[in-house]
């Protein structure tokens, strides 16, 4: 049983932000959740699947954001509570949704996780979702913690219910990824089927019903912003003539600063965690009294902004700042030294920090940098080997408009099958646009799950604007980079997977692509010849590859390979495989006269270098050297 | 509210404030280890943040992950502030002296893995005895041993992160009793894997109780 189902009230475990999300919202009561995967909001849809296959709770990988947040908003307005987790990028998709459910409003409880990630961990964007809050006239909350995590989800579903629109449960990275201590409350039971009741004049947004439905989304919003004005989540702590305003993770740096620097009792500190509407009574007192305040906030002045204009509407003479030179950045994660330094710089106070030591300068010389690589035997690089050299045997440069997922790694050398990328399904698009406008040869590459959440309309529309490139789907039956994931076209589900399979081939020739290629990317020479095949073609054209991701089948169906291969003859100059292929497996022995080796720990034995160079075996067959 | 009393409980130990820092690369079971830490510092009382890196750095990249002990609130660690850091690989434990101080205890794996520019031949792996000398030169205590042959030798290549935490274990360094982190480790880990890692455990122990392995103490 999920560890998430365990426990008594009152025992403290130690969760990762995401798990508190889910234990907060299982203690509410939640009774339907959905999501696409995506860093770092992953695990909540994960635990949430596993706890869908043990209890009643109704759980769906959606195919993308704006339809997990429908679905979701179609259950709560009959009246189940529901929770919608996506990263911050996510929310861009939701967003059309997002927009209106706001005036729509919820009968039933509705909390939406976005999870934004300063430092682009993960992420092909940093930006800011608390504008999503003050975009949509939404209430948001800020956890800092785990504890506070579970703590605010379990209120949001409350806040949701008494203001009867959806809450946004704004998270970093550091708190969905950071494990601690988290006390458990009940778990609540959840109701049965909930009733559809028809109120059109509300519910259904035509012109004339919108413009009543705004006039309630503010309302909604000054209910909201006097209960933010008392919400324990806006805590006041400290005294002096200074002050100190900051949210979520940038909170625990500064309270850790503050006793560091022994400011404790000279600056006051404002912590909110109920940051959407501002609770502009509550800023204007705090900021009354005092000379100097410095807001420690990542990513966007968003709540600098807000002191500003409370501090001007009430003619106070504080000085604010947050964002500026020797100040805090827009950019990035903070950490607790940067906060402290900024701190001691503000207010005047020594802070002891000797400069960090750098390795390589001690060590006197450049420390190799360790970039992630696809995995060996992946079969993505297999299908980026054939395209690379069909290309190179016919003369031609392509351009490679690539996707979100393991495969953008492809950018890096030596594969470099990457040059332009946006966003979710931007490579069919992009590639469209780009072959209008240039003539050139344009390989795009998607993903299969990619595929799903929003490579469907654009390939419609290329089809039916008659572009011409080639789209290359890398099928490998799952959502590899987010810890496998199912999404519709999934060939191999996990044990008791209750999802219809839609399988790809079906779906290309349903928009009217005429010319498909389906290949084995590990069968070398049929990839090779369907290929160039497809390179040659005009129109828009798809090429299917189809190979499971080792990491998943390995793990779905327990085989794993036991082939393992080894370099047989010395290879003399030809260096291909480093210089197109690019296994991890494969390396040079050091020494100026370093032949060519394969790892056999690493070695996953997937077979396809075999069949294009003549000096790799089997390792046991022939006259391998052992 | 507001009041610092209501804010935590404090832990019993003043001196608690602990700032572990741990470096490797994807798959060697840094994650687990600093999970397994947390649990034990929680059933020893205390209130650990644990953070971690998942997602795109995992694909054979570094991952980090830390562990805060006592009366701190920040999960994360910043350059020049851990007070112990634990590197499961070579070069990883050399590239993360930027997080270590001149008191910093140190325990590291010499085992090296190539990352991917020094396969191909386009960088050089450092000398590993150089690097470690340097270290030991610049924190105040360093271990440094082939935790992955230890590992092996225990019957599971994968227990390099047993080995390590056996070694920091048998430190005075810890706030948590090596029985406690035994007993989260006979908890959490499955049957047939027990005895190697308990095994790798024990290893790693033995090491660091050796004083003549260490390299600076």
């Amino acid at each position: 049983m999920s560890e998430l189902l365990t426990g008594h009230a009152g025992e403290r475990r130690l969760f990762l932000g995401n798990e508190a999300i889910v234990r907060g919202a299982l203690e509410a009561g939640v009774v339907l959740v959905t999501t696409y995967p995506g860093t770092p909001a992953s695990e909540i849809g994960d635990r949430c699947y596993e706890i869908s296959r043990q209890t009643d709770l109704h759980f769906e990988f959606s195919t993308n954001e704006k339809v997990a947040l429908e679905v979701a908003a179609g259950a709560a307005a009959c009246g189940w509570r529901v929770l919608c987790a996506m990263k911050h990028v996510g929310v861009n998709v939701a967003a059309d949704a997002l927009m209106t459910l706001a005036y729509v409003g919820v009968k039933g409880g509705m909390v939406i996780v976005s999870a934004d990630d300063p430092s682009l961990f993960s992420s092909q964007n940093e930006q800011d979702n608390r504008y999503y809050a003050k975009l949509a006239g939404l209430p948001m909350l800020e956890p800092a913690t785990p504890e506070e995590a579970k703590v605010m989800t379990l209120a949001a579903f409350a806040l949701s219910e008494e203001l009867k629109v959806p809450v946004l449960l704004r998270t970093t990275t550091r708190v969905n990824h950071t494990r601690g201590p988290v006390t458990l409350g009940e778990l609540a039971a959840r109701p049965g089927p909930g009733r559809f009741y028809k109120d059109p004049f509300r519910q259904v947004m035509v012109p004339a019903v919108a413009r009543q439905a705004h006039v309630r989304l503010l309302a909604a919003q000054d209910q909201a912003r006097a209960l933010a004005e008392t919400s324990v989540f806006n805590e006041i702590s400290g005294r002096g003539a200074w002050g100190i305003v900051t949210s979520s993770v940038p909170g625990t740096y500064v309270a850790d600063a503050l006793t560091e620097l022994g400011l404790a009792d000279k600056v006051r500190l404002l912590k909110l965690g109920f940051t959407h509407p501002l609770p502009e009574a509550l800023l204007g007192d705090f900021l009354a009294p005092l000379t100097k305040v410095l807001v420690v906030e990542e990513l966007e002045p968003y709540l600098e902004e807000g002191l500003k204009t409370v501090a001007q509407t009430r003619g106070l003479p504080v000085t604010i700042r947050g964002k500026g030179p020797d100040l805090f950045s827009r950019l990035y994660e903070y950490h607790p030294g940067l906060v402290r330094e900024v701190v001691a710089r503000f207010f005047g106070v020594a802070s002891e920090a000797p400069g960090p030591m750098v390795p390589e300068k001690i060590l006197g010389q450049p420390l190799p940098d360790r970039p992630p690589n696809l995995c060996a035997g992946c079969p993505h690089r297999a299908m980026y080997y054939a395209v690379k050299i069909a290309l190179k045997d016919l003369g031609v440069e392509g351009i490679f408009p690539t996707d979100i997922g393991c495969y953008t790694l492809g950018l890096l050398p030596p594969l470099s099958m990457a040059d332009f990328l946006i966003c979710m399904g931007s490579s069919i698009s992009t590639a469209a646009g780009i072959s209008r406008a240039t003539g050139q040869k344009v390989v795009a590459f998607i993903g299969d799950s990619t595929f799903f959440h929003s490579g469907l309309p654009a390939l419609a529309n290329a089809v039916h604007q008659k572009h011409d490139f080639l789209l290359v789907i890398l099928d490998n039956g799952t959502t590899a980079m987010t810890g496998s994931q199912p999404h519709p076209g999934v060939s191999m589900a996990p044990p008791g997977f209750p999802g219809v399979h839609i399988p790809i081939p079906r779906v290309v020739k349903a928009l009217g692509v005429e010319q498909l290629w389906v290949v084995n990317p590990y069968k070398y020479k049929e990839s090779l010849a369907a290929t160039k095949a497809a390179l040659e073609a005009k129109g828009v054209r798809v090429l299917l590859s189809q190979a499971p991701c080792i990491l998943y089948e390995a793990r779905i169906t327990g085989k794993k390979r036991t082939a393992r291969f080894q370099v047989t003859r010395g290879c003399g100059e030809c260096r291909d495989c480093l210089d197109n292929f690019g296994c991890p497996a494969m390396y040079l022995e050091s020494g100026a006269e370093g032949q060519l080796q394969i790892d056999p720990d690493l070695c996953s034995g997937c077979a396809f270098c075999v069949q294009w160079c003549e000096n790799i075996r089997p390792v046991g067959a022939g006259k391998g050297k052992e | 509210m507001g009041s610092t009393e209501n804010r935590k409980p404090k832990t019993e130990n003043p001196k608690a404030n602990l700032r572990i820092f741990l470096t490797g690369v994807g798959g060697q079971g840094t994650l687990l280890a600093s999970r397994l830490l947390g649990e034990a510092a929680m059933a020893a009382g205390y209130n650990p943040m644990v953070s971690e890196t998942h997602g795109m750095a995992q694909r054979g990249g570094i991952v980090v992950s830390t562990l805060v002990l006592g009366d701190l609130q920040s999960p994360l660690i910043s350059p020049g502030e851990a007070d112990i850091m634990l590197g499961f690989e070579a070069l990883e434990a050399f590239r993360a002296l930027d997080r270590c101080h001149a008191k910093t205890l140190v325990i590291a794996n010499t085992a090296t893995m190539a990352p991917y520019p020094v396969a191909i031949g386009q960088a050089r792996y450092p000398s590993v005895a150089q690097m470690f000398r340097r270290l030991a030169e610049q924190v105040g205590a360093l271990l440094a041993f082939d935790a992955g042959t230890l590992a092996r030798q225990a019957g599971s290549p994968l227990a390099v992160n047993m080995v390590i935490l056996g070694a920091l274990a048998a430190t005075d360094s810890l706030p948590i009793a090596a029985e406690d982190i035994l007993s989260v480790i006979r908890r959490g880990t499955k049957e047939k894997f027990l005895a190697s890692n308990l095994q790798a455990f024990e290893l790693g122990a033995a090491v660091a109780r050796e004083p003549g392995n260490w390299l600076r103490r």
